[in-house]
């Protein structure tokens, strides 16, 4: 095993931990496009953990950032255009389609959900057939 | 309040866990999925680690009454694979892809004070109200 893939192994475990405090003091899935669009309508009562759990995420990208600053590198080499494609695309679909990969991909397949197992499929070769297409039209630079 | 700082440490722990991974380096990302061209498996690693410990979890944490902080479940218990569903995930894929950010690495990567996340987080939360638009004139989401 390369290095990579025991980052990889390791991001995902500590992942998986932190889906499971979830789960254990609030009773909730992790599923962060259903946290975001939640905290875009607020309701009494129901907004509050959403926007901390936002700003929680915020705080470990700062300490990422002072730790190594390397995990944002990485950035594509794509115009600004295709930003603003994807974020459109990726906020329409995962609220059409109740979730992301970490509530389908992580929680929902965790629990066996034969929703997340297809939304899960379909979101992985919807993503492998695009970046084909994107390389073949030279949308990646 | 005890529900808020619960969330406050889950984001942060999963933030540190998408770094570790390599999910918040977008040509990593692409790179997963160009099974293709240049394929890099490993991200699916990051799946794996977190389903694996999950698994276990789900089911030790579920044989309790109830959550710690909260009197009830609000774990989702719809089964019906619909359009919706699907569409939406085909659509979310697509932007995967071009972007090579899925929400909580894009939220995470604010962080980095680059304009690229910025620019996607916004269109992002631009795509979420344009739903709301859309499927309140057309209900599309059943």
């Amino acid at each position: 095993m390369n290095q990579d893939w025991i980052n990889a192994l390791l991001g995902g475990v500590i992942i998986g931990i932190s889906v499971s405090l979830m789960l254990l003091w609030n009773g909730r899935v992790t599923g962060i496009s259903g946290i975001i669009n939640g905290a875009l309508s607020p309701v009494k009562g129901d907004t509050g953990w959403r926007v901390l759990f936002i700003v929680g995420l915020f705080l470990g990208g700062l300490t990422l950032r002072a730790l190594n600053p390397n995990v944002f590198s990485g950035t594509l080499p794509t115009e600004t255009w295709t930003t603003v494609a994807a974020g459109l695309l990726v906020g329409f679909g995962t609220i059409l389609g109740s979730g992301c990969t970490s509530g389908h991909g992580v929680c929902g397949i965790s629990r066996l959900s034969p929703r997340s197992i297809v939304a899960t499929v379909v979101f992985i070769l919807a993503g492998v057939v695009a970046v084909a297409a994107f390389r073949k039209l030279g949308v990646f630079l | 309040m005890k529900n808020g700082l619960a969330a406050l440490v889950v984001g942060f722990v999963f933030a540190i866990g998408l770094g570790i991974s390599g999910m918040t380096q977008p040509q990593k990302v692409v790179g997963f999925l160009d099974v293709f061209g240049n394929w890099d498996p490993s991200l699916i690693f990051v799946m794996v680690g977190g389903i694996i410990v999950h698994f276990v979890t789900y089911k030790l944490i579920r044989k309790r009454k109830s959550p710690l902080l909260s009197t009830e479940w609000h774990v989702p218990t719809k089964k019906e694979i619909t359009p919706a569903l699907v569409t939406g995930s085909l659509l979310f894929g697509i932007g995967w892809g071009l972007g090579g950010f899925c929400p909580g690495p894009a939220v995470t990567s604010l962080a980095s004070f680059e304009s690229k996340p910025f620019i996607f987080v916004l269109s992002m939360l631009a795509g979420m109200f344009l739903f709301r638009l859309v499927d309140k004139k057309l209900n599309i989401k059943k």
